[in-house]
C-alpha cells in the first residue's frame, strides 16, 4: 500500500482547489465527465501544481510561479468580444474561416460554420460533445504523459472548445483559425480536437487574443490525422502577459500522412508549449518546428516527445528560442524509438540566440531507441550574435540596431522556412521586428 | 580624401602592436596600392578604416575628407563612403543577398538624407551591375555568401562596392581566390568605377592583380610601418626582387 503523505498547499493551489468547488456545478459534462473533472483536481491536491522535482517539470517550476489563481472567466459578453476581436490583428488579409473561442466557450454566431460545413467541416460545440456518449474519451491523455499536470489542470476546469472534423478527402480550401478571445479577465481552459479524415487537408491556425489579467490560459489541441492525411498547425501567442500561457498539443498520425506545426510564441512571462506526437501508421512524416522569445525574466518552455511507434516514420523537430535580459529559455525534447519501429528517421535540433549576458538556456534533446535500423540525430546549440556578421552587416553602412534585427530574423528564418507556409508566415517578421524594437 | 598621419595600433584582446606609425595622404582620383609580406599589417589597416571594434588606436589620426574617421560607427563610415571590400567575406545564413542590398543602400540614403529606393529603380540598378560582373540572379536570390564560390563571393563584393558607390573603395586581398578569368571580371568591375571623385587602396601580396588595376602610387608596408613609397614600378621590382629588402629594412 502506498501511503503519500498530504502536501503543504502554496496559495496558488489552494485557489486553484477554490476555484473548483465554485464552479463544479456550472463546469460542463455527464456524470462521469465530472468524476473525471474530480479525479484530476484530486490529482493537483495530492501531488500539487507541476514542480521542479518532477523530472518533465525540472526548468519550468509551475507551482513556484503561480503565486495566485484567478477564477474562471465568466461569460463573455457580446460587445467586449467583438472589440477584442477588433482590436487584434492575427494574420491580417490572409483569406481564412474563423471559429471564435471567447471566455473559453464557442461562439456561435461569430463563426463560420455554415461555410465550413460547406467545406466539408462539421463544427461542434466541446460543451455539446463531452455531453455525448463517448464524451470521455475527448478527455484522453496522451500515452507518453499520462499523468501530465497541465493536462489534470485542462481537464478539470475545461470549459468548452470546439470539435472540428474534416470529411473523409476534403481538401479545405481556406486555413481555419480558432481565435481564443479573452473578452474580460479571468482564466480560460479550452479543449480543441480536431479530426482530419482520410485523404483530407486542413491548415489551422491557433491564436489567443485579448487580455486574461491574472487568469492562466491552458489549452489543450488534440488532433487526430488519419491515413493519407495533411495536417498543418500554426500556433501564435505574441504579447506581454503576467500569467500562465499553457499548451500541450496531442497528435495521433495514422498511415501515410503529414503532420507540420510551427509554434511561435513571445512575450508571456511564463509559457510553456509541450507537444506529444504519436506514428500510428507507417510511412508518415512528422515536422514540428518552434520558436520561443522572451523578456525580462520570462520563460520560454518548448517541451516534446516524439513517438516512433511504428515503422518507416519520418519525424523533423527544429526549435528556436531568443532570449533577452533574464529570460530563460528550456527545449526538452524526446524521440523514442520502439524496438519494432524500423527503419525510423528522425532528427531534432534546438537553437538558442542570447542576446544578454544574464539569459541562459536549458536545452535537452534526449534519443531513446530500441530498435537497431534507425537514422537519428540530435543536436543543440546556444550562442550569441555573431561578432564578425555584425561588423560585416554595419560595415554596409546598416546600423547596429537593425543589423542585430536582421541576424535575429536570419536565425529565426530557418525554422520558420522549413515549415513551408509562406501565406500563413509572412506577417511574423514584422512580429519580431516589434519585439526587438520594444527592446530596452 | 583620406589622411592617416601616425597610426599606431594594437589588437584589442592581447595589446599585439600591429601598426606603428603609419603616415599616409591619398587624394581623390588617386589609386594607391599597399604591398607588403605576410604579417606586415595590410588587413589590420582596412579593418581599422572599417571600423572592427578588434584593434584598438593607440595614436595618431585618421581624417576622412576633413571628419575624424575614428570617432564614427561603422555604419557612419559607410555612409560617408568608406567600403570595404572584405578578403573573406562572410557567409549569412537566412539573409536574402537582395534584401540585404536594399537594406544596405536605403540604410546609407536614409543617412544622408536621401529618398529610399523604389523597387524598380532598385531593380533596375542592381540588374545593370550584376550583369557586368557575371552576378547571376540565381545568386542574388541565395542567402548572402551562403554557398558561394570564392570567386563568386569577391564579385559579390564588388557588386555590393558599384551599388554602393563609395568615395573611398579598400580592396583587401580582391585577387585572393581568382582565376585569370575572374581576376579579369573583377578588375573589369573596380576599373569602372575609378573617377576623379574616387579614391582606391588596393591592398595585394601580389603585382598580377596590379596588372590590371594599375595604381598611381605603390607603398610598401612591412612590420607596421609603411617602408617604401614609389609609382607602378616598384611593384615590378617587388614581384622581381621579393620583399625581403624591405623587411631587413624595416
Amino acid at each position: 500500500m502506498n501511503v503519500t503523505a498530504p502536501i503543504a498547499h502554496t496559495q496558488g493551489e489552494s485557489d486553484l482547489i477554490a476555484r473548483f468547488d465554485a464552479a463544479r456545478d456550472n463546469l460542463a459534462g455527464t456524470v462521469s465527465i465530472g468524476a473525471l473533472r474530480s479525479a484530476a483536481l484530486e490529482q493537483i491536491k495530492a501531488k500539487g501544481l507541476p514542480h521542479r522535482r518532477v523530472e518533465e517539470y525540472k526548468y519550468s517550476d509551475l507551482r513556484a510561479f503561480l503565486k495566485s489563481a484567478a477564477p474562471l472567466a465568466a461569460t463573455a459578453e457580446r460587445a467586449a468580444t467583438e472589440a477584442a476581436l477588433a482590436a487584434a490583428d492575427t494574420f491580417g488579409d490572409l483569406e481564412r474561416y474563423k471559429l471564435v473561442i471567447a471566455n473559453g466557450s464557442l461562439v456561435a454566431d461569430l463563426s463560420d460554420i455554415s461555410a465550413l460545413e460547406a467545406d466539408g467541416v462539421s463544427v461542434t460545440d466541446f460543451v455539446e460533445a463531452l455531453g455525448s456518449g463517448n464524451g470521455s474519451a475527448l478527455l484522453a491523455n496522451p500515452m507518453t504523459a499520462p499523468n501530465d499536470g497541465l493536462l489534470a489542470l485542462n481537464t478539470a476546469f475545461v470549459q468548452g472548445g470546439v470539435v472540428l472534423s474534416v470529411k473523409a478527402g476534403s481538401q479545405v480550401s481556406k486555413p481555419v483559425e480558432i481565435v481564443h478571445v479573452a473578452a474580460s479577465e479571468g482564466a480560460q481552459t479550452t479543449r480543441c480536437r480536431v479530426e482530419v479524415g482520410e485523404g483530407a487537408n486542413l491548415r489551422l491556425l491557433e491564436t489567443f487574443v485579448g487580455e486574461t489579467g491574472s487568469g492562466e490560459i491552458n489549452a489543450v489541441f488534440d488532433y487526430q490525422v488519419a491515413d493519407n492525411a495533411t495536417l498543418a498547425t500554426t500556433r501564435l501567442m505574441i504579447g506581454e502577459a503576467s500569467a500562465p500561457r499553457l499548451f500541450t498539443s496531442i497528435a495521433h498520425i495514422g498511415a501515410e500522412a503529414l503532420f507540420k506545426s510551427l509554434g511561435f510564441i513571445a512575450g508571456p512571462e511564463f509559457t510553456r508549449n509541450q507537444q506529444f506526437v504519436h506514428f500510428q501508421g507507417e510511412n508518415s512524416e512528422a515536422k514540428v518546428y518552434g520558436v520561443g522569445m522572451a523578456r525580462g525574466k520570462g520563460l520560454a518552455d518548448q517541451t516534446l516527445i516524439v513517438d516512433h511507434a511504428v515503422t518507416h516514420c519520418n519525424s523533423r523537430e527544429f526549435f528556436k528560442t531568443v532570449l533577452d535580459d533574464q529570460a530563460r529559455g528550456v527545449y526538452q525534447g524526446r524521440i523514442n524509438v520502439a524496438q519494432h519501429a524500423q527503419k525510423t528517421d528522425g532528427e531534432m535540433m534546438t537553437q538558442a540566440l542570447l542576446l544578454s549576458e544574464e539569459a541562459e538556456m536549458a536545452n535537452k534533446p534526449e534519443l531513446e531507441i530500441f530498435a537497431d535500423d534507425v537514422l537519428c540525430a540530435h543536436g543543440a546549440t546556444s550562442g550569441q550574435i555573431d561578432e564578425d556578421l555584425l561588423f560585416y552587416l554595419r560595415a554596409r553602412g546598416i546600423p547596429e540596431a537593425e543589423a542585430r534585427t536582421l541576424l535575429v530574423l536570419a536565425f529565426l528564418s530557418e525554422a520558420i522556412e522549413e515549415y513551408d507556409e509562406e501565406d500563413v508566415t509572412e506577417g511574423l517578421e514584422t512580429r519580431v521586428r516589434d519585439w526587438l524594437a520594444q527592446r530596452s | 580624401m583620406l589622411e592617416i598621419k601616425n597610426l599606431h595600433a594594437r589588437i584589442a584582446e592581447d595589446e599585439t602592436e600591429i601598426l606603428r606609425g603609419i603616415d599616409l595622404t591619398i587624394k581623390a582620383g588617386e589609386v594607391h596600392a599597399i604591398m607588403g609580406p605576410n604579417g606586415s599589417g595590410k588587413s589590420t589597416l582596412s579593418y581599422i578604416l572599417a571600423g572592427k571594434e578588434d584593434y584598438e588606436v593607440t595614436e595618431g589620426e585618421i581624417l576622412f575628407n576633413g571628419e575624424n574617421m575614428l570617432d564614427m560607427e561603422p555604419d557612419e563610415r559607410a555612409a560617408a563612403g568608406m567600403f570595404l571590400a572584405f578578403q573573406y567575406p562572410i557567409e549569412i545564413p537566412g539573409v536574402a543577398t537582395m534584401e540585404f542590398l536594399k537594406t544596405a543602400m536605403n540604410a546609407q540614403r536614409k543617412a544622408r538624407g536621401e529618398d529610399a529606393l523604389t523597387i524598380p529603380d532598385f531593380m533596375k540598378r542592381v540588374k545593370e551591375q550584376a550583369a557586368h560582373l557575371n552576378v547571376s540572379m540565381d545568386m542574388l536570390k541565395r542567402p548572402l555568401n551562403v554557398g558561394f564560390s570564392g570567386g563568386e563571393k569577391k564579385r559579390a563584393e564588388i557588386l555590393q562596392m558599384s551599388l554602393l558607390e563609395p568615395k573611398l573603395c579598400v580592396l583587401d586581398e580582391t585577387d585572393s581566390g581568382l582565376d585569370i578569368d575572374a581576376l579579369r571580371v573583377v578588375s573589369d568591375g573596380v576599373n569602372k568605377l575609378r573617377g576623379p571623385d574616387r579614391a582606391m587602396v588596393v591592398i595585394t601580396h601580389y603585382q598580377r592583380l596590379l596588372d590590371h588595376i594599375v595604381p598611381d602610387v605603390v607603398h610598401v608596408l612591412s612590420k607596421g610601418k609603411i617602408v617604401k613609397t614609389g609609382d607602378k614600378d616598384l611593384a615590378l621590382e617587388l614581384e622581381k626582387n621579393g620583399y625581403a629588402d624591405f623587411v631587413n629594412a624595416a
